[in-house]
């Protein structure tokens, strides 16, 4: 057993992919925890493909990934806030037409510099082996900026997600706290995307964290649930990767979809023994 | 004599409608006053007003003699409708009351023993000292609102401003609330409550405002509950009865509408 699990680490790729995996589930499952309850999901995802724009454009440019990712995220969030204020449209569909606007952007960048593709295309499906210390050191610092912040906002940002009109009658900044989040999540989604790709960050932001609300009753239990859960799925999909030869970001994935339904199945069991219900 | 609530020449629009039109008036400190009126006749909206929730089109507010401003708000107390919270939220009685600290503390506040120390007290003085530890989700309405309302405690608020609290709560636990809020008044609290129950209204309450988008009377509840001005209110939804000395109100709209 042990051997198996110290077999991997003689690889600088593996060490540098467990410690990457490790650290961007656990800023996922911080915030998670708020995406989850604030019903952030598809805001979640729409900043993640909106991210891709900028890879594509600072690939080409030989710019920073990580901070052109983080910009095309940004005036994503904002930019979907400002059209919904402004016109008769919902924040739903502002979302839907500025994801699928800068993520066809990425596409059609690609589309003209070929040499490139194979290289993006680890950014869409996400490789967590292929990180080099350069990118560990990118996604450590992001990690803490993120933790720093909630660190220092966090009775706020919990005030205001338990019960926004009340935080700002109160006079909670509740507008600051909401582009705070925004911010945040663009931040976490920008250190995950070359873990899990694109596509799939969503996934480490969501499930860890419903996992974790399924069984928490309060919410720092609920975001340090959601952050174990996460780091669990990564350690364990990156060894059956590594075993199985699967794509890592896919395992990591289906192993915090598994345990979010062995969580469901056994949680709803010992409800129905209790004979309570939430809802 | 203070004043806790200062309102002139109010207007205010929901949903580009006009909610609110042309509202004046005064509550003295340490009152309690019910504003009821139909539904849509913008009592929700007014209580937003007072707490700067939704944009003035015109007039002034003034909390204890000050602008709505940050300082200000500390002092106002709001308990919401049910329907504007999530209840399934992971947050004990004890988080939630704990949540009318933030206002007044700085980043990476932890809570201190006297801010503790206040939410227990809040906490006591609504009867729930013994629930702290339990999830917000698995309480009744009624002890949801006294939840709140200690939140409001907690925040160590000189007037309150509730919306509808006794809406989708049993009979009793109405009463209790009530009780409470007349205890809180009598220990020198502000008390500014909307609500469908006028009966309840004439009999614990200090002042009652008729409002329906504007004011139609305020005053005693002896003096402005009358047919006249209880009909003008409500225009048609409400039949007013009288047997003997008695007068029974009955609204003929749905009250969750």
């Amino acid at each position: 057993m042990l051997e198996h699990l110290l077999e991997p680490l003689q690889f600088g790729f593996m060490q540098r992919g467990l410690v990457a995996a490790v650290l961007v589930a656990a800023v996922c499952g911080i915030l998670g925890s708020f995406v989850v309850l604030k019903g952030l999901a598809f805001i979640g995802d729409a900043l993640a493909h909106a991210s891709f724009g900028g890879v594509a454009l600072a690939f080409v440019l030989g710019a920073n990934i990580y901070l052109g990712a983080f910009v095309f995220a940004l005036a994503t969030a904002f930019g979907i806030g400002a059209v919904s204020r402004r016109g008769r449209v919902s924040f739903d569909t502002a979302i839907g037409v500025l994801f699928s606007g800068t993520f066809a952007l990425g596409i059609l960048i690609i589309s003209r510099v070929d040499r490139y593709t194979t290289d993006l295309f680890a950014y869409l499906f996400g490789d967590v082996l292929s990180i080099t210390e350069e990118d560990l050191w990118t996604i450590a610092a992001l990690g803490l900026v993120v933790l720093a912040l909630v660190a220092a906002f966090y009775r706020q940002l919990l005030f205001a997600a338990f019960d926004p009109t009340v935080a700002a009658a109160s006079g909670i900044p509740a507008r600051f706290l909401e582009y705070l989040l925004l911010a945040l999540l663009g931040v976490t989604i920008v250190t995950a995307i070359q873990a899990v790709g694109i596509i799939m960050v969503v996934a480490l932001l969501v499930t860890p964290s419903a996992t974790a609300y399924l069984f928490a009753s309060r919410f720092h239990h609920m975001i340090l649930a959601s952050v174990a859960v996460g780091s669990f799925s990564a350690l364990l999909g990156i060894y059956l990767s590594y075993y199985l030869d699967l794509a890592s970001g896919a395992a990591i994935i289906l192993v915090a979809t598994a345990l979010f339904f062995v969580t469901l199945a056994l949680t709803g069991h010992m409800r129905k023994l209790s004979g309570i219900s939430r809802e | 004599m203070d004043r806790a609530i200062g309102i002139r020449d109010l207007d205010v629009a929901y949903d580009r409608r006009l909610a609110v039109e042309d509202v004046t008036f005064s509550v003295p400190r340490g009152a309690m006053v019910g504003i009821v009126g139909p539904n849509g006749g913008g009592k929700s909206t007014l209580l937003k007003a007072v707490l700067g929730l939704v944009p003035k089109l015109h007039g002034t507010v003034e909390i204890l003699g000050r602008p709505v401003n940050r300082k200000a708000r500390r002092l106002v107390g709001y308990v919401p409708q049910r329907e504007d919270v999530d209840w399934n939220f992971p947050v004990s009685a004890f988080d939630v009351v704990m949540m009318g600290r933030i206002p007044s503390v700085k980043l990476f506040w932890q809570p201190t023993a006297r801010d503790k120390e206040l939410a227990r007290e809040a906490l006591r003085t609504v009867g729930m000292e013994k629930f702290a530890d339990i999830p917000i989700g698995e309480f009744s309405g009624g002890q949801q609102q006294r939840i709140f309302l200690a939140r409001a405690l907690a925040q160590q608020a000189e007037v309150l401003l509730l919306d509808e609290p006794v809406s989708g709560v049993d009979a009793p636990s109405q009463h209790e609330i009530f009780d409470l809020l007349r205890s809180l008044k009598e220990a020198g609290k502000t008390v500014i409550v909307t609500t469908h129950d006028l009966s309840c209204v004439a009999e614990r309450f200090d002042l009652a405002l008729l409002l329906n988008k504007r004011v139609v009377a305020f005053g005693r509840p002896e003096e402005v509950f009358t047919s006249e001005l209880l009909n003008e209110t409500y225009q048609s939804h409400l039949m007013i009865l009288k047997l003997g000395d008695r007068t029974i109100a009955i609204e003929d709209t749905n009250h969750d509408a």
